[in-house]
C-alpha cells in the first residue's frame, strides 16, 4: 500500500475542521517530510513519530515518507496530530490497513516511547469529529474522561501507538504500559464563600441577587475595604446551574486553554478575575499563530470581575464593549480568524478616587483627579452596564449589633431561579431568558408596555435629561428583574424607583 | 586490512552481482580521482548509471541507506562529472544507491534508482 489516509481536527477557536492526513511511501533516499502548513510543533512531529514507531516495534521503513495534511492551505498546528501521523504512515508499510483507519479521527502527541500524550481541546475536536461525521475517534487515555463527554461517536481511549495499531489489526505482541495522564489541577479551586458570609450590606446583597436573575452587568463603587471583592465574588454562587448547551461551551473553552476537566461537564458558572495588568491578548484572546481563548472567553456563562476596574488600561477595558453587545469574540490573524463564545457577566470594581476616600474629609484628592479617576471608564462601557452601586464602609453598629443573619447563597440561589423561570415563561419564546437580554422594542410594545401612572418617575427622568433613551430601556429590564424577583407579574412604580435608583445611584 | 574495508569490498561485490544478474554491464569498480571514489559504474541499457554502496553488518545503528547524507550524495554528483569527464562522450548519467546489510541472520541488498 504506498497511499494511506486517516482523519485529525484542526482547531479555530472552538471551531474544528476536519483535516485529512495522506500519508505516500516513495522510492527514495530516507526521509520525512510533512507538508501542508504545519507549525514548528507539528514539523517536529517527525522526529517523535519515527523514534515513537521504533518503539513500537515497528519501523518506518528506510523510504521516503510524504505526509500531507490536506487541506493545504488551512494553516495546522500542535502536537496533536502525531498519532494521525503516524497510523498513517503506517499504515503505508502495510503493518494495518488502510481500510481500517480512513475514517477515523485521531487525536493525541506521541511520547518518544510511543505512549500517547494527553492533549489540550480535545472536547471540541471530538465535537468538530462527529459534526464531521466521523465513525470513531483515537484519543490519549488521559484525555478519555474528556472525549466521552460527547455522545453519538465512538471514542476508542489508547495508552500507546503500540495499543492504537493493534487496535487496527496490527500483529504485534500487547506491551502494557503506564497511561500518560494529563497534569493534575493545581489545587480544586477553593469553595467560594457563602453569601451570609457578607455583613451590613442589605442592598448591596439585593443588588447583587438582581444581578443574577437579569443577567444585569453591575458596577460597585465604594473606598477601599468596604467588601466589594467579598461580593463580587458571591455572584457565581447565585447563579443557577448550567443548562447543557452552555456546559458543553464552557468545559469546551476550558479544554482549549488546557485547564482539566475532570469525569464531567463544568456545570457551575465560571468566574474569571484577571489582574489589572491584562493585556488585550490576555482579556480578549490572541496569541501568534495559535489562538488562545482569553478571561472572557473563560469566563463564558459566568462571570468577568475586573477589580480596581480605572487601573486596566483603557483600550483594554474597551475592547470588552463588542463582546458585551454580540456574546462572542472573533479573532483575527493574518493567517487564521478564530472564533470564541464571550457571553460573561460582567462586574466592575472601582475606588471613588486615587486615594480612595472618595470626597469625604480624609480624601486628599481634587476634584479635577476625582474626575479624572473615573473617566478612565469610558461612557460606552458603563452605558451597557445596568447596575451602578455605591457600596460603603460597614458602620461598626452594622458589625457589632448582630441581627439577623442575611441570606445564604443556597436560598439565594432558588429565589434567583424562580425570578428566572418567571422570566424564561414570560419571554422565553421572543429569545430572551433573561432580562437583560429583552431588547427595547420588546419591552415598549403594546403588550409588554407599563401603565403611565407606575411610569411617572422614569419619563420624567427622560424628560429632564437624566437618563438617555438607552437608559430607559436598562431601566426598564431592572425593574422587570426586580418583578421577577418579588414574584408580581409586572413591574410597579416602587420597582421602577429602585431600578432608577440602581442605574443612577451613583 | 580492517574489518570494515572487508564489509565494504564484500557488499560491493554482492552489489556487483546482483547489478549483473539485473542483465546491466558493469564497466567500472572502484573508480578513484582526487575528489574520491564511484564504487560501481554500470551500463543499464543506454544510461550510465553511477552506483553508490554502502554497507554495514547490521541496523543497530540505523540502516545502511539511513548513511546517505545529502553531503554524500552532493560528492557522488562531482564524482559522476569527473568520471564523465574522463570518459568523453555523450550519454545519459543516473545516480543509484544500493545498501547492504550483512548480518548474522542473511543478507538483504536494497536498491534505489534515480536518488537525486
Amino acid at each position: 500500500m504506498a497511499v494511506a489516509r486517516t482523519l485529525a481536527i484542526a482547531l479555530h477557536g472552538v471551531d474544528g475542521a476536519l483535516v485529512e492526513i495522506e500519508a505516500d511511501l516513495a522510492n527514495g533516499l530516507p526521509a520525512f517530510t510533512i507538508i501542508g502548513l504545519p507549525d514548528a510543533a507539528l514539523g517536529e512531529a517527525k522526529d517523535r513519530v519515527r523514534s515513537a514507531a521504533v518503539n513500537s516495534g515497528c519501523d518506518l521503513p528506510p523510504r521516503k515518507v510524504t505526509v500531507n495534511l490536506s487541506p493545504a492551505s488551512l494553516p495546522k498546528h500542535g502536537s496533536g496530530f502525531d498519532l494521525g501521523i503516524a497510523v498513517a504512515a503506517l499504515a503505508t508499510t502495510g503493518v494495518i490497513e488502510s481500510a481500517a483507519i480512513d475514517r477515523v479521527v485521531h487525536v493525541g502527541e506521541l511520547s518518544l516511547d510511543g505512549r500517547l500524550r494527553p492533549v489540550a481541546g480535545v472536547l471540541p475536536s471530538v465535537l468538530a469529529a462527529r459534526r464531521a461525521g466521523a465513525v470513531a475517534v483515537v484519543v490519549p487515555s488521559g484525555n478519555a474522561d474528556e472525549a466521552r463527554l460527547v455522545p453519538g461517536i465512538r471514542v476508542i481511549a489508547a495508552a500507546s501507538l503500540r495499543d492504537v495499531l493493534i487496535g487496527h489489526g496490527a500483529r504485534l505482541d500487547p506491551v502494557p504500559v503506564e497511561a500518560l495522564e494529563p497534569p493534575t489541577a493545581v489545587a480544586p479551586p477553593s469553595q467560594p464563600g457563602d453569601l451570609s458570609d457578607v455583613v451590613g450590606h442589605p442592598e448591596a446583597v439585593e443588588a447583587l441577587q438582581i444581578a443574577a436573575a437579569g443577567g444585569h452587568h453591575l458596577l460597585m463603587l465604594g473606598p477601599p475595604g468596604a467588601g466589594k471583592t467579598l461580593l463580587a465574588s458571591r455572584l457565581p454562587g447565585l447563579l443557577p446551574d448550567l443548562d447543557p448547551d452552555a456546559a458543553v461551551e464552557v468545559s469546551s473553552v476550558r479544554s482549549l486553554a488546557g485547564l482539566p476537566i475532570g469525569p464531567s461537564l463544568v456545570t457551575r458558572p465560571p468566574l474569571e478575575a484577571p489582574h489589572h495588568s491584562a493585556t488585550m491578548a490576555a482579556l480578549v484572546g490572541g496569541g501568534s499563530g495559535l489562538v488562545r481563548p482569553g478571561a472572557i472567553s473563560r469566563a463564558s456563562h459566568g462571570v468577568l470581575f475586573l477589580d480596581e476596574a480605572p487601573e486596566f488600561s483603557a483600550s483594554v477595558l474597551d475592547a470588552l464593549r463588542q463582546p458585551l453587545e454580540t456574546g462572542e469574540i472573533t479573532i483575527h490573524r493574518a493567517r487564521a480568524v478564530a472564533r470564541f463564545p464571550a457571553r460573561f457577566q460582567l462586574v466592575l470594581a472601582a475606588n471613588p478616587c486615587p486615594c480612595g476616600q472618595g470626597g469625604g474629609d480624609d480624601c486628599t484628592c481634587s476634584s479635577l483627579t476625582r474626575r479624572r479617576y473615573l473617566a478612565r471608564l469610558s461612557g460606552p462601557l458603563l452605558d451597557r452596564i445596568d447596575l451602578h452601586l455605591t457600596v460603603r464602609r460597614v458602620g461598626a453598629a452594622q458589625l457589632t449589633e448582630g441581627g439577623s443573619p442575611g441570606a445564604t447563597t443556597l436560598e439565594a440561589r432558588q429565589r434567583v431561579a424562580i425570578a428566572r423561570a418567571r422570566t424564561a415563561e414570560r419571554w422565553g419564546d421572543a429569545g430572551c431568558p433573561v432580562t437583560a437580554m429583552a431588547p427595547g422594542a420588546l419591552l415598549r410594545s403594546p403588550r409588554w408596555r407599563l401603565p403611565a401612572a407606575d411610569r411617572a418617575a422614569l419619563d420624567r427622568a427622560l424628560e429632564r435629561g437624566a437618563i438617555t433613551m438607552r437608559g430607559y430601556d436598562r431601566v426598564l429590564r431592572v425593574a422587570w428583574t426586580i418583578a421577577d424577583l418579588e414574584g408580581d407579574d409586572r413591574p410597579r412604580a416602587d420597582h421602577l424607583g429602585r431600578a432608577l435608583y440602581l442605574r443612577k445611584g451613583i | 586490512m580492517a574489518h570494515k574495508d572487508d564489509l565494504g569490498r564484500a557488499g560491493e561485490q554482492l552489489a556487483a552481482e546482483h547489478l549483473t544478474a539485473l542483465g546491466w554491464t558493469v564497466i567500472d569498480r572502484n573508480w578513484r580521482c582526487r575528489q574520491g571514489e564511484i564504487d560501481i559504474v554500470a551500463l543499464d541499457g543506454g544510461t550510465t548509471v553511477m552506483v553508490e554502496v554502502k554497507t554495514r553488518s547490521s541496523v543497530d545503528y540505523g540502516h545502511p541507506l539511513d548513511a546517505i547524507t545529502p553531503r554524500k550524495l552532493a560528492r557522488l554528483r562531482r564524482l559522476a562529472g569527473a568520471w564523465c569527464e574522463h570518459h568523453p562522450g555523450s550519454r545519459r548519467v543516473r545516480l543509484d544507491v544500493i545498501g547492504v546489510v550483512v548480518g548474522r541472520h542473511g543478507t538483504t541488498l536494497d536498491h534505489l534508482r534515480a536518488v537525486v
